[in-house]
């Protein structure tokens, strides 16, 4: 990374926020600002890139980003933004880790190096294509002052400039040094899209190969000279501490090397993990689990209930809500609960440190490497410049990745051991002590007119606000936008209040989840919805386009969902069809049309889910489509299973025999139909979680006339 | 206690508990890190490596039980040929998401041909179900499956 040291100060483009310098090693540099705001700032001179690009004489091309690849494809898709204008094939483009640094990285949006709420593509999109478009524009410039030539006469052709009158060519490596000292330029011209050849075409997914291969190198399989590893228990209560250890036959088995106690955990250090559990297992700790050792999720469930009788903070006022509804002949009201979830990523969390020589070295899997930095030079007590973070491919996050806790605790325990300390979470330690997508309470009421038109709508929101919590100035007096996102659907309504009730127990960590805000309102306002077409008589696909008439995106995608899906058509007996539609993400809309059996016990068969989604442009339409499939069997999972409980403070659920996740047996097939729709990408990683629930829930109701008003749709929900 | 293994077609020595589950004799002490670890209770088939051909949860395998038995595991898979079509398929159809899973799932699904080699959605789910996949790569899983076993071998190319 030692490009980074030797930042230029020459070459500024004020206009393009572009940077252009030599690279260490005689090659070209290119660094881009991947926030819009830069453009304002780069006028005030204090532009800094946060993303590279390095032409190398031998014709590399390295790109260095602030994104990390946790199985959604942004390792293939913003290389493709940049090939695409560089005129190379995507297999021409290297990535590089980047490096934790704020000032650097920062996403534009967050305002710290994270990769989350499905904002990378929307943050890339156009600078990533400026920065390509403006090396291919020096490279051609380079060549053209070599040969004494117009530029306007040479192109760019598959890592070469070609001079087609002179029959002349040269590669990209041959010029990278030549093009580092060619002005800027002030006008960086993108390719017509109808010119593309990468963008908007099937392209392989770069990490693939060596995932196949399984060489691909995860957190848990950091491995240092003289590292040990250890196994850990923390508190079973948040805010717990430990007051007893007991390590007498802990320390006789073999392989064991230390015990070591920080405030809330105890890790037994062993040559390997199977010693250091087997460590683990013998060790007698007792706990003082402070406050929350009464905790129930029960309780919290009566909490959040009663929390709704007070009024939120106002998010959306429009009309006579009260007024409408009270005069209104046809009325609907309904409570709509959502649980606790957990994210259980494939790879249990695990971190390695190391403290050494005054400094504090990281490694994991993270989706947020500053805060993983920061974490980290506090548990240490060193400047942030002591610390660095080698970040590494992560097994799944979901969300989950983006918190810190695992880098502070390990950072703790190597504290106290003179060598490197993988720490890893088993499963069930790894499902007890997570930031939790919270629970949420939702009070509805909407009215109808004679002809089946919402006339009013009531929503209100009650639940934690892991927002307040992650970027407190996001919540402004009192509102968490995220809680309030979607709770009205993409519908067009005239009368509207949806408020937000913040209610915290405190007595678990509350996080995002795949899909964030979204995931829990599109179940609720997709339900309540359905019930709404039922009491309007209507079609519940034919109802929702009634109320979105003035958006011809989310028509279109809701007649093609009716087309593919063969709507209408008859399905075998005991079979229903459900529908959602959402719009969110920047402007993603997408549409799941599921079909659902129950069975005798009352268990829910899903054998078949369409999926039609407009994201706006569309890069690599492969990855779109396994983002799909992915995010609706990882919905489906907890439509059907996801439920964290907690009985005296303590998570009742461990392995996946108790957090179950649907498997290869009950996955139905996602068929997912795509609409390329315009100029600029919308989020994607995290669409297709989000409208499984109700999808499925209306197909129960279809199937069997009882509605769905919470998850997961279990077998005991269906007989009450 | 030492106890010779068989591996990838390689004499190796674990020094370690008999009930040391090969899981971590493979990771920790021989370096084989392709295998993965998601539960430690046979749950999730992260950790499913080739015992004289079956596919086995290593996680469930304590070292003293395997004797003289052949191991096999992802990172030998290339040299069988059901483990190249599952490769070669799995790159062809782009199965992977964060990737995670997959070596567990190649394993399963390389174990799966070489006994069926033509599988139908049934075997399938009963070879497969044991392997949990977060990313919900599943119908790319089944896809790729079937691929892999009307997949010409002679003119394949090499996954790696
Ligand atoms: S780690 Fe062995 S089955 Fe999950
Ligand atoms: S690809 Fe991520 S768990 Fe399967």
């Amino acid at each position: 990374m030692k490009h980074f040291s030797d930042r230029p100060q020459a070459g500024l483009s004020r206009r393009s926020f572009l940077l252009a310098s030599a690279a260490a090693g005689g090659g070209l540099l290119i660094g881009v600002s991947l926030d819009p705001a830069s453009a304002k700032e780069a006028a005030k001179q204090s532009f800094v890139p946060n993303a590279f690009i390095r032409i190398e004489t031998d014709g590399t091309i390295i790109l260095t980003m602030p994104y990390v690849e946790m199985g959604q494809g942004t390792y293939t898709s913003v290389p493709m933004l940049i090939a695409e204008e560089l005129e190379v094939g995507l297999d021409a483009v290297q990535l590089e880790h980047a490096p934790a640094n704020d000032a650097l990285y920062a996403h534009p949006i967050m305002g710290a190096q994270e990769t989350d709420g499905s904002l990378s593509m929307r943050a890339a999109w156009q600078p990533m294509r400026q920065a390509g478009a403006a090396a291919r524009m020096m490279l051609v410039s380079a060549a053209a002052t070599r040969w004494g030539v117009d530029a306007a006469d040479c192109h760019a052709d598959n890592g070469f400039v070609v001079h087609v009158k002179s029959a002349r060519r040269i590669g990209y490596g041959d010029l990278a040094a030549a093009a580092a000292t060619m002005p800027v330029p002030q006008q960086v011209v993108l390719k017509d899209t109808s010119s593309y050849k990468l963008i908007g075409t099937p392209q392989k997914r770069l990490d693939a190969p060596q995932k196949v291969a399984a060489t691909a190198q995860y957190g848990i399989d950091v491995s240092l000279p003289d590292m040990k590893i250890a196994a850990v228990t923390a508190s079973p209560v948040l805010g717990g501490q430990v007051s007893s250890v007991d390590d007498g036959a802990t320390r006789k088995i073999a392989g064991v090397r230390d015990v070591i106690r920080i405030p809330d955990a105890v890790a037994v250090i062993a040559d390997h993990w199977a010693a250091a559990k087997k460590g683990l297992d013998a060790l007698v700790v007792t706990w003082d689990d402070g406050p929350n050792a009464q905790f129930s999720t029960a309780q919290h469930m009566a909490n959040l209930e009663n929390a709704a009788q007070r009024d939120g903070v106002v998010a959306v006022q429009k009309g006579d809500v009260a007024g409408v509804f009270a005069r209104a002949e046809r009325r609907l009201e309904a409570d709509y609960r959502l649980p606790i979830l957990a994210h259980a990523p494939m790879e249990p969390l695990n971190c390695t440190a190391h403290i050494h020589d005054g400094r504090c070295d990281v490694w994991l899997g993270t989706q947020a490497a500053t805060r993983a930095q920061k974490a980290a030079a506090a548990a240490a007590g060193l400047p942030l410049d002591r610390v660095e973070i080698h970040n590494q491919y992560l097994g799944g996050s979901f969300g989950r990745r983006a918190e810190a806790d695992n880098v502070t605790q390990a950072v703790l325990i190597a504290r106290q051991v003179d060598y490197p300390v993988k720490v890893i979470w088993s499963r069930e330690e790894d499902t007890q002590h997570d930031f939790y997508r919270p629970a949420y309470f939702n009070r509805l009421k909407a009215s109808l007119d004679g002809d089946g038109h919402i006339t009013s709508w009531f929503h209100r929101v009650v639940g934690p606000s892991p927002l307040a919590r992650w970027l407190p100035i996001a919540v402004q007096n009192g509102l968490d936008p995220d809680a309030v996102t979607s709770a009205t659907g993409p519908y067009e309504l005239s009368d509207i209040h949806v408020d937000y009730v913040r209610h915290e127990d405190h007595s678990f960590q509350s996080g995002f989840w795949r899909g964030v805000g979204t995931t829990h309102n599109v179940f609720i306002v997709e339900g309540f919805v359905d019930e709404l077409a039922a009491l309007s008589g209507k079609d519940p696909l034919e109802f929702r386009r009634e109320h979105v008439k003035n958006n011809p995106r989310a028509l279109a995608v809701l007649d093609k969902a009716a087309e593919e899906s063969g709507w209408g058509t008859p399905l075998p007996e005991g079979t229903g069809r459900g529908i959602s539609l959402l719009q969110d993400f920047g402007g993603t809309i997408l549409v799941h049309i599921a079909e659902a059996a129950v069975d005798k016990e009352g268990a829910v068969r899903v054998s078949k889910i369409t999926s039609v989604v407009d994201c706006g442009k569309i890069i690599n339409p492969d990855t779109v489509k396994a983002q799909i499939q992915g995010g609706a069997i990882f919905g489906l999972s907890a439509a059907l299973y996801g439920e964290i409980t907690f009985t005296d403070g303590r998570v009742d659920q461990g392995n996946f025999d108790t957090y179950a996740a649907v498997r290869m047996d009950e996955a139905p097939r996602v068929t997912v139909h795509l609409i390329d729709s315009g100029d600029k990408p919308f989020g994607v990683g995290e669409s297709g979680t989000s409208g499984i629930g109700p999808a499925v829930a209306n197909a129960v109701y279809a199937a069997t006339g009882k509605r769905v008003r919470q998850l997961p749709i279990t077998p005991e929900l269906l007989k009450s | 206690m030492a106890y010779n293994l068989n591996i990838n077609g390689r004499s190796m020595t674990v020094e370690a508990d008999g009930d040391t589950p090969l899981l971590w004799a493979l990771r920790d002490i021989l370096g084989f890190k392709g295998t993965k670890f998601g539960c430690g209770m046979g749950l999730c088939g992260c950790c499913t490596v080739h015992i004289d051909g079956v596919a086995t949860r290593a996680c469930q395998t304590p070292i003293e039980s395997v004797g003289t038995s052949e191991i096999d595991t992802i990172e030998g898979l290339a040299t069988s040929e059901p483990g190249r079509r599952i490769q070669r398929a799995w790159l062809d159809l782009e199965v992977v998401q964060c990737g995670y899973c997959q070596p567990g799932q190649m394993m399963s699904a390389a174990a799966l041909l070489t006994e069926t080699p033509d599988p139908t959605d049934e075997d399938i789910d009963a070879a497969m179900s044991g392997n949990l996949c977060r990313c919900g790569t599943y119908n790319r899983i089944r896809d790729a499956i079937k691929y892999a076993a009307h997949l010409d071998a002679t003119t394949m190319e090499d996954a790696r």
